[in-house]
Parts: C-alpha cells; structure tokens; sequence
C-alpha cells in the first residue's frame, strides 16, 4: 500500500473533480448519466469503456465510497448497497443457487440469522449453524453442496472472535471462500482479508458512518480466492444468458464476483445505496481512524470502571480485552489495537435490574442500534427478547440482566457517571 | 479460449467473442500482449471493444502466466518466436500486434524476427533497453512480495494511486496487486530478468516496416516518456501518442484514451 490507513481515509478513491475542483466529494444525485455518442452508449452497456450509465448499477458518489473501503479493505474493489443485510444478500445470491448450503457461525447478528435461518430455505439455500469456537464443528457441517463460510469478526453477544486464519484455511481446503461480517470491527481494528477471509462485508450504518445518520452496506471483495480453481461456482466461472454469455472470470482473473455481483445481482434485486448516504458514509469514513481510536480508549476505561464493580451489582463483563474471556489470546493477535467498543455485561438483579439501570441513565441513548458516535444502550430481555422466558434466554446466550453497551465518544467520565447512576438504581430491586 | 501452442495449452481471451478458425484466418486479427507478472485481463477493456467492432482478437496468458501453461519463456525472443507459434496455431497470417511494457518489448521483436506476421504494432509503456535495477530483480528473485509493492507503487500516476477508476467500484492498485500476487512463484524473476537482458539497441530498429505506434504516459515512472519518444523516433515512420496523467499502468488508468488512440490507430489498417 502506498499510503496509509489515516490517508486512505481521507483520500482514497476520490480525485478532485475536473470541472471544478471540488475538493469534497460532491454528491451525484442523478438517475442517469449522457451518452457522448452512440458507440460510447454501447461500449459502456456491453463493458468496454468503463463508466456510468444507472444509478442502480453504479453512480460517481458511490463509486468513490467503494474505490475507499476496498483501499482501508486491502481488497480489489467493493459494491456499496442499501444495508448490511443488503450486503449479506448481495454476497450469497452472487455465489449460490437453490440447492446450495452454507455453514455459518451460530453467533451472528439477528438479521443475518433470519436471513440464512428463516428466508433463504424458501429459495432453496439451506445453513448449518456451529459454535464459531469449534474448528471441528465447522469442518463437519461442510457438505458437497456448501458453497460458503461465514462467521461475524466478533460473535453476537458473547464477542467470540472468529478465529480466520484456521476457518479460513477450512474453507480454502474445500474450495469454498470465507465471507466475513467485520461490521463491529472495522478494517481499523481488523482487517480480515490479511488473516485468509476472501469477502467482507459491513453495515456501514455502525461505524463506518460513524453518526447515525443513514443506513447502508458494503460488500468488499479481496480478490485473491480462485474460483477457477474451486470449480464450484458456475456463476463465475461458466457464460451467463443474462450479460451476453460473459464469463466473469475470464473478464476479470481478480474481480470476477464482484463483476458478476453489479451485473446481475445490483441490477437485478436493486438494492443500491443512495448517493446522499453514500456522501453521509464518506463523511464517516474521513475520521474513522480517529473516532475508532475514541471509541476504544473510552471502552477500556468503561470496562475497567465496570470490572471494579463485578461482585456486587455486576455479575459478569463480556470482552475479548479482558483476560478471563475464552478469545482473549485470539484478539491479542488479530486485534491489537482493541476488539470493540461494542460488548455486554450481566447486571445481578435480572429482568428488574436491567430495566431499572436503563430507565437511571441520561447520557447513554436506548435504542437498536450500536456503532454511533452517541453511546448506546439496550436491555435485551425488556426489549429485543422480550417474549423470551429466562430459559430461552439461556439457550441463546443471554441473561435476564445482560445489558449490551455500544461505547461512544463522549468525555470517558460523563460516561462513568452516568453508568454508576444505573448501577445505582439496579442496586435497589 | 484453451489452445495448444508450440506444444503446450495456452489460454486465449477472446473479448466475450467465440471466433472459429476460420476466422482467425480470414478477418483482421489484433494479438494483446501483456506484461510482467500480468495476464490477458490488463487488456479487458480494449481487447472487449475491439472484438465487438470488427476485429478478431487474441489476448493471451503468455506460457506460465495466468491459465497458460508451462514455465515462462526465459528471454523476449523466445517470446516473439511464441507469438509467432500463436499466428501459426490460429492459422493467421498475419496480426496488429499490442503490447504494453514487457509485452511491447515481445511485439516489437516479433517485427523484427517475423516481418512477414506483422501488420502494424502499438508499443505502450515501453523502452528500450529496459533495464532492471538490481534491487528489484533481487526482490523478484527472493522477496516476491517486496517486489510485487516496488512495481505496484511505481507503475501508477499520484492520481492513480489515489483512485478513480473509470470501471465503478475497483480499486486500481488493488487489481493490479491482487493480479500480480496471483502468478506462479518464480514468474515475476523469468520476466523481468527477459527485459533486463533485451539487447536490442535504439539503432537497429530500421527493419521495422510495419505501422508503428508508440503510446506513452506522460507521468510514467517505470518507462518514461524520454524513453518512449526515442523509441519512436528510432522506428520509421512510428507516431507518437502521449496520454495526459498517465503512469505505467496505461490500460487502467486511462482506458479511454488508449483504446481511442488504439481505435485510430487500426481504422488506418
């Protein structure tokens, strides 16, 4: 890389425009883009001049977005569309056909675990759900059919890290890419690519964007699987009827799927980002590296506050910094600079306990959602969970009084004092 | 398309076409030659548009590159006389000729070694001589990863390194680090040692009798356009076209600008 992280941030994927030389990133709020001539409307359509022609396809605001992760991404390029689980889709749908299987980590986010769980065996793509800590579980649940590896960076709720060096290598054994969900991490934190992973993808809602502002997904791909090689992915390796028989990877020997991914799956589902947010994400992205350097330094004074208080209003803190957790040597290596501001803790008191300290606070926001600028909290029993008896909440890894905190950029002891505030009152049930 | 050349399979982008041999053979055929450490995808974009306007075209995986078999040819000879072989496999008399960096230094030979098969030539990016500095034939010797940095970093324009790939949504020096860390160990040294030994001079390029263009990046630190002028000038008759912002890197950078240029330059034929 020839400039670092701080620089790409900044920079990368955006030239000053030539007609004016605006240095900020304006904003390309067309439907559609003119023709010179003729010949140019149909190299553009038929992929030999590069170029815009759809915003559905690809626009000039979020073309620059995409050139910037893939850059901090260390990938070859990137699709910028309307969610995370826009992303997630877009990934899946590019790869895999009704009858496919896909082993998956059993700790992922809701929405990705409605999506592989509940939906997709409608279409006829089926998921095998492991414990992420379990190299064997992984390897065992791969059948003939599966055609993807996917695991979160950090686990929901427990912050199991994906351990992507040896799933990685699993997955490459059997001709089958890793794509993994770095949304808590960040490639400030992480980047998974360097450790084996073949696609990422992020909800550029948390902290890429950084400000709560708008919702969208990126979908990063690092160019390095081989699926020529694989031979298990027609979609990319064999002419497709829809784009004039193109084969993707004879196109492109690095950037096949995500070729394939524009050509059909953006054109075809539509889930593409709005310019506006995709100027909304750049503006994030310009203080990544700072804001994600906040973010950690003021979760290491909170979880150091939290853990004085383990024994007596707190029961538990879950965090992959903390030494007594399972991943804890894992994060050290593959999360130097701090795993996430993200993380849970289990309140003594329960149920009560949990609505108690969340009603006490007045700096932290409660609401569903995490990676803001704005500190977050939720009490996953009184709200997400809700209907979930205290064994249901077992089975799935959450605690009457779990509370979930997304740590941020506030003055560390406002945040402190307001969290003793909680404790306080969930002391009193 | 898969192949067999001089006796081993070889791999021939076609640009999205299925040509037949018979039209190999009988219409006019453009051969895209590419880099070090590169394949026929350098050429996506302008090998696409010739095959859909009236051309029969070749973008080959020269012999151990990309899907292309065998080892790589030790020296830019032995690469012209495959090139040749190439005609000679397609049944093809004779083809326009584009090579960039490397691949240029191929076309160039195969003028001077097989006048007879070549019909008009476009150099991009090239020099000649085109030294190796040591430091970089060692890293492509011992540390391929150093190299594969050193190439990348030096064959794209300040612009370029920054972004603004005209094809939406890739990222040009990761393409272009991503292809190269794709090629067989030991490659990147075979082909760069091939250019750092190309004796050919300046002076006794006067046989050339073919069209001859020479394409040029005016921000073009690997092969500058010190070099590319005075390529022109030592070939009769060759023109010059200079792309504004370019770095090495021609076909990504400014895909456009090249592909006009090329597109002018074959409406002569």
């Amino acid at each position: 890389m020839s400039h670092k992280f701080a620089t790409l941030s900044l920079h990368a994927g955006q030239v000053p425009d030539s007609q004016y030389g605006a240095r900020a990133q304006p904003i390309y709020l067309t439907t559609s883009f003119v023709f010179k001539d003729a010949d140019q409307a149909a190299s553009r359509f038929n992929m030999e001049r590069g170029g815009h022609v759809y915003s559905r396809i690809s626009n000039p605001t979020n073309a620059v977005l995409e050139e910037r992760i893939a850059a901090l991404e260390d990938g070859v390029g990137a699709i910028a569309v309307a969610s995370g689980q826009a992303a997630l889709h877009l990934a899946i749908v590019t790869l895999l056909d009704a009858g496919s299987h896909i082993v998956a980590s059993r700790s992922l986010y809701g929405g990705s675990h409605n999506l592989l769980e509940y939906t997709l065996p409608r279409f006829g793509i089926h998921s095998t759900f492991v414990d992420p800590r379990d190299i064997d579980a992984w390897q065992a649940a791969i059948r003939p059919e599966t055609r993807l590896i996917f695991g979160e960076s950090l686990g929901n709720p427990g912050l199991d890290v994906l351990d992507i060096p040896r799933v990685a290598d699993l997955a490459h054994a059997h001709g089958l890419p890793l794509l993994v969900d770095s949304t808590l991490t960040t490639p400030y934190l992480l980047r998974p690519f360097e450790w084996g992973a073949d696609l990422v993808f992020h909800s550029a809602t948390k902290f890429l964007g950084g400000h709560g502002t708008v919702i969208g997904g990126l979908l990063v791909d690092s160019g390095a699987f081989d699926w020529v090689a694989s031979g298990k992915f027609p979609t990319l390796t064999a002419p497709y009827a829809g784009f004039h028989d193109m084969n993707f990877a004879e196109e492109s020997s690095v950037a096949a799927f995500l070729l394939r991914a524009r050509r059909e799956g953006l054109r075809d589902f539509g889930a593409c980002l709005s310019p506006m947010s995709a100027f909304q994400i750049l503006q994030g992205l310009e203080t990544l590296p700072l804001r994600m350097a906040r973010h950690i330094e003021n979760t290491r004074k909170v979880l150091t506050h939290l853990a004085n208080q383990m024994g007596k209003t707190v029961e538990t803190v879950t965090h992959p910094d903390l030494p007594y957790h399972p991943d804890h040597a894992l994060a050290q290596k593959l999360l130097p600079r701090g795993s996430s501001s993200v993380f849970t803790f289990n309140l003594a008191g329960g149920r009560a306990a949990g609505r108690k300290f969340i009603e006490a606070l007045r700096v932290f926001s409660h609401l569903a959602n995490v990676g803001d600028a704005k500190s977050l909290v939720i009490h996953p029993a009184s709200t997400t969970h809700f209907r979930m008896s205290d064994a249901a909440l077992a089975a799935a890894g959450i605690h009457p009084g779990t509370i979930r905190l997304s740590i941020g950029l506030e003055d560390p002891d406002d945040l402190i004092e307001d969290i003793d505030r909680g404790l306080a009152a969930a002391a009193k049930v | 398309m898969e192949i067999p050349v001089a006796g081993q399979p070889a791999y021939l982008y076609t640009g999205g076409k299925t040509p037949s041999y018979a039209d190999f053979a009988e219409q006019p055929l453009t051969v895209f030659i590419h880099g070090a450490q590169q394949d026929h995808t350098c050429w996506a974009l302008q090998s696409r548009w010739f095959a859909h306007h009236g051309c029969v075209v070749a973008a080959p995986d020269l012999p151990g590159h990309g899907r292309s078999a065998g080892n790589p040819l030790a020296s830019v000879e032995a690469s012209a006389d495959w090139i040749a072989a190439l005609l000679d496999a397609l049944g093809a008399a004779r083809a326009f000729l584009v090579g960039h960096s490397m691949g240029a230094l191929v076309a160039l030979e195969t003028a001077l070694r097989h006048p007879a098969r070549v019909e008009r030539l476009a150099l991009l990016g090239a020099a000649l001589p085109m030294p190796v500095a040591d430091m970089l034939l060692a890293a492509a010797r011992d540390n391929e990863p150093k190299a594969i940095a050193l190439v990348n970093a030096w064959s794209y324009s300040a612009a370029g390194q920054i972004g603004g790939n005209t094809v939406p949504g890739l990222c040009l020096l990761g393409m272009n680090r991503r292809l190269m860390e794709r090629q067989k160990p030991g490659v990147f040294h075979a082909d760069l040692s091939a250019c750092n030994a190309y004796l050919r001079t300046l002076e006794n390029l006067t046989a050339i009798a073919c069209p001859t263009c020479v394409i040029a990046g005016d921000a073009d630190r690997m092969t500058p356009l010190k070099a590319n002028r005075a390529l022109a000038a030592a070939i009769p008759g060759a023109s010059l076209a200079v792309i504004p912002g370019s770095g090495h890197a021609l076909m990504a950078e400014r895909p456009d600008a090249v592909l006009d240029v090329l597109r002018d330059f074959a409406v002569q034929r």
